[in-house]
């Protein structure tokens, strides 16, 4: 675990840079993380990306089938949102723990 | 710490033979998940695979409950053989495994084969095994791209970083 300064916030990440903890996650921290993957956020994204903070707050385990059937972006529009991390890139810009499922 | 340059696999290729539940889903997952970590991925399903792909078979695919060691009672205890060759008792375990997959998330076949496609992934069938089972493009999955020969299959393997699973 390290200190990382994010968007001007001091925040604690994990050695992969997912944050330590996600109270500590903010709108302008998730453009910092998008930068880092080549994503800038758009309305959509956020759409996806507090869904996923809400999920994680009710203890769901999150697979992308489940964000495919929120109703907010199709599976295939997830892709398109986050390009070669449907889950791992949004869950790292959400601020949330690394998905730890395999589907 | 070493200084040596990671070399993330670029891209994986998959050949499915066998039809049963786990083994097609087995498949299914690996693929998925190569989708889902941004490798570039292609199935190829060839013999029993098959039925993982076809309209018909692919929603009810079973898992064998005869000369299968493995196979437990729920409870853990050992399923005996005898009881494993029984009329339906093979079908009600199958629907039994299906039942706590999608307890997981785990989707029906034909969904997670949508699922990968989504992603970019590319689903083909064997030529030999078509031709072999009678079948054709129509009888596949709609996400099915294309029925290759298996020396066609290896000409999309190509590259550096590129593995080929056998499951």
């Amino acid at each position: 675990m390290t200190e990382k300064t994010i968007a001007g916030i001091q925040v604690k990440v994990l050695e992969d840079g997912y944050l330590e903890d996600m109270s500590q996650w903010n709108e302008d921290i998730a453009k910092e993380i998008a930068k880092e993957v080549n994503i800038e956020l758009t309305d959509k994204h956020f759409e996806v990306l507090n869904f996923l903070r809400d999920k994680t707050k009710a203890s769901e385990t999150l697979t992308i089938r489940s964000v495919g059937k929120s109703g907010i972006v199709t599976i295939k529009e997830l892709y398109q949102l986050f390009p070669k991390g449907p889950l791992k890139f949004s869950s790292k810009i959400a601020g949330i723990p690394k998905p730890t499922s395999c589907v | 710490m070493s200084t040596q340059e990671k070399k993330p696999l670029e891209k994986v290729c998959m050949i499915c033979a066998k039809g049963s539940l786990e083994d097609v889903y087995a498949t299914l997952v690996m693929a998925n998940g190569a989708v889902m970590e941004g490798i570039e991925t292609k199935v190829f399903f060839t013999f029993f695979g098959l039925d993982g792909i076809t309209k018909k078979t692919m929603n009810q695919l079973h898992t064998a409950t005869t000369g299968n060691p493995a196979m437990r009672m729920p409870g853990g205890l050992p399923f005996p053989t005898v009881l494993g060759g029984l009329p339906g008792v093979e079908s009600a375990v199958s629907s039994m495994m299906r039942k706590q997959m999608e307890e997981l998330d785990m989707p029906p076949v034909d969904e997670f084969l949508e699922m990968i496609t989504a992603g970019g992934g590319e689903i083909y069938a064997c030529k030999l095994a078509i031709d072999m089972f009678k079948l054709t493009k129509d009888d596949l999955s709609d996400e099915v791209s294309d029925i290759l020969t298996i020396g066609q299959f290896y000409e999309l393997c190509d590259g550096d970083r590129t593995q080929i699973i056998f499951t």
